[in-house]
């Protein structure tokens, strides 16, 4: 493969009437990790949900080329089979269906797709405990139902570890820092550091500088209404950090005059 | 694929057991009346105490109207249309041994996957397989009888043991109980009788499959279960009938009796041809299932997997007589197309410290309507005495329904009843969250559905609940809005 592992280009989206991506470029390459910040609204995971494939959103325009290939084209679990991983913002409870169970599934739904055998519950089990240590999750989690009863921490911490499970190539955070206390965002920093890796790539999206600290990015882009409005390496999110958004939201657009008539 | 398409497709349903096998039948003429009762009772070569109690429950029938509470909808039924009894024709003399049954009949059970061999599949479990008005075979009978297990068919039972027949029948459900139950009691042509002497831990399950084969015919059944002091019994019924569009009937009655100290454990995995996608055909299954704790410290719990039927119309029901004894309800009922369920139990509490649990999961698909109905009543004599509910309706897309009706009755102040419902949706949300993962669309619902039904399926015997979770998944096929 040559070029960057995502390439975005003008990508457009809207939802109902309301256009929310209003042609975004962005390229990421192989071991890179990409920190995408911006106010409420700017349109941050609207972008993770279209590359994952949600299909809320319309695409009007635009294309994303991962690993060479037409990403909008694919279904979401064919997403997932090529190595697109997203670690949800809120990520949904499944009553009754087993934590472990659930991701063993996954597991070999993609390794099936894959043409790789699939993992027995014995080998999956071993391997999946291995995994646990790195979100340091206790064996409590084994027996409970997918992120049902879970603390904030508790379900972030399982995104984390659903990554280094299905081991992506492509990992999209939307907002994993939200709602977790100091401890919390440590531990899931430390997971999400522990699979930085030169054949992955990932994209970190957060409102806040403050998981920035722990998982340094290296490009930080800001959005603001649906566009990439500024590109800059880790100074940039310190700045904003410091001077707030209205640095780079656009000024609200001057009423033309006569427009009444 | 988008998920509401999937959804769409995935509640297009396909039957797999809706075929006919060709086999001469011995029937009696369609309609009913007193000369078809004592043809039945005739047929069967009963003892006079049958004929009479049927004739009894026929007149009774005459009085009686056809009841329309319940929320189902259907055209009426013309009972001059049906045919009462028909019976594979025996070649010969009638299977003296299992090799002996007629090999169409047994290749049908063997398509149905109850193979009437033993040592196969189900090598722990005894099977009676019954095929429209008859028992046509019971495996593992001598396995059974050392223990001192009878387990045979209705008819056999009416015939070798008369005295518990005569001592337990229509005990538990009198033949005055309602329409459909009367009308079994006058008609009912076979079934399964068991009875576990006192002491018996029943050295493997027993079950019962039910096959409609025969165009026009009503399914009649009576199953009668008595469990003596100390004992233990683990029973199944399955339940399967060819694709046709004209409805058919089933109303058959169950009966369990538990005395001291005794259990039986009833699971019933209920597939019966649920009509097409219109909601043309299918079986009308207006059940009667009561048990009687009789004895202290009994135990009757009912598990039922309802996927099939056109319409389910049916309440599994504990008497808790003996103190302390307890009563079980878990329920998972699926309609999908056009199906329709009005399902739900009744635990009446009299002795005292008695104890019940009521867990419903009710999935609706299609345009299928699901209602949960329960009766929970604590007279005045049960002190102490406790239940717990829980309904958990699951919808699946728009189009369908989910209802509950509670009926709770207590008549004294030292006891407890708790009632817990909810409603909940599979959402694309989590749709969205299993493919992201690299799950199907159909894989994905299937195992929320199966996650939904879990606690039901825990109480199933292990070989069935995983048939149950198949079942579960191939009725949702093609059914999700």
């Amino acid at each position: 493969m040559t070029g960057p592992m995502l390439r975005i280009r003008n990508l457009r989206a809207r939802v109902a009437d309301k256009e929310i991506l209003r042609g975004i470029d962005l390229e990421v390459g192989a071991g890179e990790v990409h920190a995408i910040m911006g106010p409420n609204g700017s349109g941050k995971s609207t972008l993770a949900q279209v590359l994952a494939g949600r299909d809320t959103y319309s695409v009007t325009g635009g294309e994303v080329l991962y690993q060479g290939q037409d990403l909008l084209a694919l279904p979401p679990e064919e997403r997932a089979v090529a190595g697109v991983f997203m670690a949800f913002q809120y990520p949904v409870e499944i009553p009754g269906v087993g934590n472990l169970y659930f991701l063993r599934t996954a597991l070999n739904a993609i390794r099936k797709r894959r043409g790789e055998e699939e993992l027995d519950a014995m080998d999956f089990l071993a391997f999946a405990r291995e995994k646990m240590k790195l979100v340091a999750m206790d064996e409590s989690f084994t027996g409970r139902s997918v992120n049902e009863g879970f603390s904030g921490g508790e379900k972030k911490r399982n995104e984390i570890f659903q990554m280094a499970v299905l081991d992506p190539r492509l990992a999209i955070l939307d907002e994993t820092d939200s709602g977790l206390d100091i401890d919390a965002l440590r531990i899931v920093a430390n997971g999400v550091n522990s699979l930085r890796s030169p054949d992955r790539a990932m994209i970190v999206i957060t409102h806040y500088q403050r998981l920035l600290e722990y998982v340094v990015p290296d490009r930080v882009h800001v959005m603001d209404n649906g566009r990439i409005v500024r590109s800059g390496d880790r100074q940039l999110a310190l700045e904003l950090e410091e001077k707030g958004y209205a640095l780079v939201q656009e000024q609200p657009a001057a009423p033309v005059r006569g427009e009444a008539r | 694929m988008s998920a509401p398409a999937t959804i769409q497709e995935l509640t297009s349903r396909q039957y797999k057991y809706g075929f006919v096998t060709e086999i001469e039948a011995d029937a009696v003429p369609r309609g009913l009346n007193e000369e078809t009762v004592r043809l039945i009772s005739a047929k069967k070569n009963e003892p006079a105490f049958m004929l009479e109690w049927r004739l009894r429950a026929f007149r009774h029938w005459l009085t009686m109207k056809e009841p329309r509470w319940q929320n189902v909808r259907y055209p009426p039924i013309d009972y001059q249309d049906i045919v009462y009894y028909s019976a594979p024709k025996p070649k010969g003399a009638g299977p003296k041994s299992l090799d002996e049954v007629d090999p169409e009949l047994r290749q049908t059970f063997d398509k149905l996957g109850i193979p009437l061999i033993e040592q196969q599949r189900l090598a722990g479990v005894a099977v009676d397989a019954v095929f429209d008005s008859v028992s046509v075979a019971t495996t593992f009978k001598e396995k059974l009888a050392k223990a001192g297990v009878i387990f045979c068919s209705f008819s056999e039972a009416v015939q070798k043991h008369p005295e518990l027949v005569q001592k337990y029948l229509g005990s538990v459900v009198p033949y005055s109980d309602n329409f459909f139950a009367t009308l079994n009691s006058a008609v009912f042509s076979d079934g399964s009788f068991c009875y576990i002497p006192k002491g018996v831990r029943c050295p493997m399950e027993l079950s019962t499959y039910f096959r409609i084969n025969a165009e026009n015919t009503g399914q009649f059944e009576r199953t009668l279960i008595i469990a003596e002091e100390g004992s233990y019994v683990s029973y199944l019924e399955g339940c399967t009938a060819p694709m046709r569009d004209k409805n058919q009937l089933h109303a058959a009655v169950v009966e369990l009796v538990t005395l001291d100290d005794a259990q039986i454990k009833y699971s019933t995995v209920q597939n019966w041809y649920p009509g097409d996608a219109e909601g043309r055909g299918g079986i009308y299954n207006f059940v009667t299932k009561r048990g009687a704790c009789r004895g202290k410290r009994s135990k009757i719990s009912w598990t039922q997997v309802e996927t099939g039927s056109a319409i389910t119309w049916k309440y599994p029901s504990v008497i808790l007589q003996g103190d302390d004894s307890v009563g079980e309800f878990h329920s998972v009922a699926l309609t999908n197309n056009r199906q329709q369920a009005d399902t739900g139990t009744k635990m009446i509490h009299i002795g005292k410290n008695t104890r019940s649990t009521i867990l419903s999961k009710g999935i609706s698909a299609g345009h299928g309507q699901n209602t949960y109905r329960g009766l929970v009543r604590i007279q005045k004599s049960a002190a102490g005495s406790r239940n717990h509910t829980q309904c958990d309706s699951l919808l699946l897309g728009s189009r369908c329904g989910a209802h509950t009706m509670p009926y709770i009755e207590v008549k004294n102040t030292s006891s407890t009843v708790e009632h817990e419902a909810s409603t909940s949706k599979i959402g694309e949300d989590q749709l969205f969250y299993c493919m992201q993962r690299g799950i199907s669309a159909e894989d994905a619902v299937s195992m929320s559905v199966n996650g939904f039904c879990r606690v039901v399926f825990k109480e199933l015997p292990m070989e069935f609940a995983v048939e149950a979770q198949k079942l579960l998944s191939v009725s949702l096929e093609g059914s999700i809005a």
